[in-house]
């Protein structure tokens, strides 16, 4: 004899719905299918031209193809030859360099841009719309022109630096020790009004309040800046601080621009470095290993900067 | 309210450095417009004469006869905009479905979006380029416009606009009869005029100045942009630096008047893009 459960233990078994519960789970379906719809027109495009591309780096780094025979693989010989590659290791030494330098002068710089253009003074707007343009001026037009103000014995910048009593002042774009250093001051031209602009944001969203409380206990200009405002700005930082290391890691028309990764090879960045394994030697191999260990330095400090940044929230 | 009254001579201090800094910043660009109006002989006279001996007009007519210059404008143009509408598009609908329906598997989709955004393009531009390969596509337009449509930037963008809207808005016109297609149609997208503005010229301006894209997929006279022919007058004409320099002022010029007719949205659209919620 079979028992029969009671109906209301029945209707609690998986698969039994009540009819409410029917109707409910049919709407989350319907929608669910009303989001998919959303995200599907974008979502079809960045999954072929975007997230696959990126799985087919993966693969390609393991593997030996010349793009037409079949593929083979090798295993970690790929990252053996960009490692034993001198152009390789000099051009991830370089990223560093440029990516802690230019992360850091530009992350102060745009702090210091936005502190001064946060006051109420004539002609804000106009300074602000000034610091910013470089950012949306194209490198490519604007890279002849840094050159010409580079230039070694005549530029406007070295005759300055002449005027100011130094008799010897760097070669920058045509000497291998400079070149970088070039580079790095653009890129802070380039991108400080950017992030300038974010910074600005964060400083609307700090109360008034707090500063007319300080300033009642005595509190003097430097000691609100550093304990009121650097505090309350930790989360733009956190975010420019981000964006901006990942963006310097993609630099490429910059460089392209202003160098093409010379004098020798002693501006040739990661990004330069994959473009010349790909389209001037086409060593498709090389190319992929490479993109791996760009892709995985950026996401190790990316994740290291997401944890820093709980553990210095906590802090305060 | 004032805090505290600034001292005359501070205020000065802060006048003088912001002028100086502006002026250095904007030095760079007064040089190209000079020199823009040079032969290029006198390019590279120093000292520098920031105002030319006489203006030579005629390098501004000269570029478009060298190059097909109009031809190349006219491909910007049509790569900007035709991307830009794309873009608008698809990650304004993508950005309302993934702050505003639920559905499985939603924040996992939209970390796979965020994380590309920390991945270098370098890093798939080698399977990009076979891809396009394969799809013969390599010299056409579409090529560009396929690849730089989709971007995660544009979904993040927006999506950080879209959650500051209140969720009980949507509520009820969901409760007066509105489908989520309407809802999103008559309630968002007017609400978010700002943020599109600023999409719209984010996209146009990125487009419009790429360099590596167009130089890797271009190599026809036909398909080339702007930003192309601005070098070609280094290999074609060895380096004529008044012809690029003109050139050089007509691929900012857009940018310029797009940038300060949108100044006002565009400086406070990318101010709270990043930090809201």
């Amino acid at each position: 004899m079979t028992k029969r459960m009671p109906l209301a233990e029945r209707m609690k078994k998986p698969g039994n719905k009540t009819l409410s519960e029917r109707k409910a789970s049919s709407l989350k379906r319907k929608n669910a299918l009303i989001g998919y719809t959303f995200i599907l027109p974008n979502f079809l495009g960045f999954a072929i031209f975007i997230l696959i591309p990126v799985v087919f780096t993966l693969v390609l780094s393991v593997m030996k193809w010349d793009g037409f025979t079949a593929m083979e693989f090798v295993g970690l010989r790929n990252f053996e030859t960009i490692f034993t590659d001198y152009r390789f290791s000099s051009a991830f030494w370089k990223t560093l360099l440029y990516v802690v330098f230019s992360v850091v002068l530009t992350l102060l710089a745009s702090l210091g841009l936005a502190c001064a253009l946060n006051k109420k003074i004539a002609g804000r707007d106009a300074f602000r719309a000034a610091i910013f343009f470089p950012y949306v001026a194209s490198m490519i037009a604007i890279g002849a022109v840094w050159k010409q103000l580079f230039e070694q014995s005549y530029g406007p910048i070295n005759s300055f630096l002449r005027g100011i009593g130094i008799s010897n002042p760097p070669g920058w774009f045509a000497s291998t020790d400079w070149a970088i250093w070039g580079v790095i001051i653009v890129s802070i031209w380039k991108f400080m009004g950017y992030y300038m602009l974010i910074y600005l944001a964060g400083l609307q969203d700090i109360p008034v309040q707090l500063y007319e409380a300080a300033t009642l206990d005595g509190a003097t200009g430097p000691q609100r800046f550093f304990r009121i405002t650097l505090p309350m700005l930790t989360p733009s930082t956190f975010f420019v601080f981000i964006m901006l290391t990942i963006n310097s890691f993609k630099s490429f028309d910059l460089i392209f621009a202003l160098t093409e990764g010379g004098p020798g090879i002693s501006t040739t960045l990661l990004a330069n470095y994959i473009y010349d394994q790909t389209f001037k030697y086409w060593n498709y191999g090389s190319s992929a290993a490479a993109s791996v260990v760009l892709f995985v330095i950026v996401l190790a400090v990316t994740v290291i900067q997401f944890r820093g940044e709980k553990k210095f929230t906590d802090y305060l | 309210m004032m805090i505290e009254k600034r001292s005359p001579v501070k205020t000065a201090l802060i006048y003088i450095m912001l002028a100086a800094l502006t002026i250095i910043t904007l030095l760079p660009l007064v040089w190209m417009l000079s020199a823009s109006f040079k032969l290029s002989t006198e390019v590279f006279t120093f000292p520098i004469r920031w105002i030319p001996e006489t203006f030579h007009w005629e390098n501004y007519v000269t570029i478009w006869q060298k190059i097909p210059l109009a031809l190349f404008t006219f491909n910007s143009f049509k790569l900007s905009v035709i991307i830009t509408i794309i873009q608008l598009l698809t990650s304004s609908f993508a950005a309302y479905g993934f702050s505003k329906c639920r559905f499985p598997g939603r924040n996992g989709l939209f970390l796979a979006y965020i994380a590309t955004i920390a991945i270098p393009w370098q890093v798939y531009m080698l399977p990009q380029y076979i891809m396009m390969q394969k799809m013969h596509l390599i010299d056409t337009h579409l090529a560009i416009i396929l690849l730089q449509s989709f971007t995660a930037f544009g979904v993040f963008l927006l999506r950080q606009f879209y959650i500051s809207i209140p969720n009980e808005l949507l509520e009820a016109a969901r409760i007066d009869g509105l489908s989520e297609y309407s809802t999103f149609a008559r309630i968002v997208l007017p609400l978010t005029k700002p943020a599109m503005a600023t999409l719209t010229i984010m996209s146009f301006v990125t487009v419009w100045n790429d360099y590596m894209g167009p130089m890797i997929y271009f190599n026809s006279e036909r398909t080339k942009t702007i930003q192309l022919g601005i070098r070609m007058f280094i290999g074609q004409y060895s380096a004529e630096y008044g012809l690029i320099m003109a050139t050089s002022v007509m691929a900012i010029l857009p940018v310029l008047v797009v940038f300060l007719a949108f100044q006002r949205f565009f400086v406070e659209g990318i101010a709270s893009s990043g930090l809201k919620g």
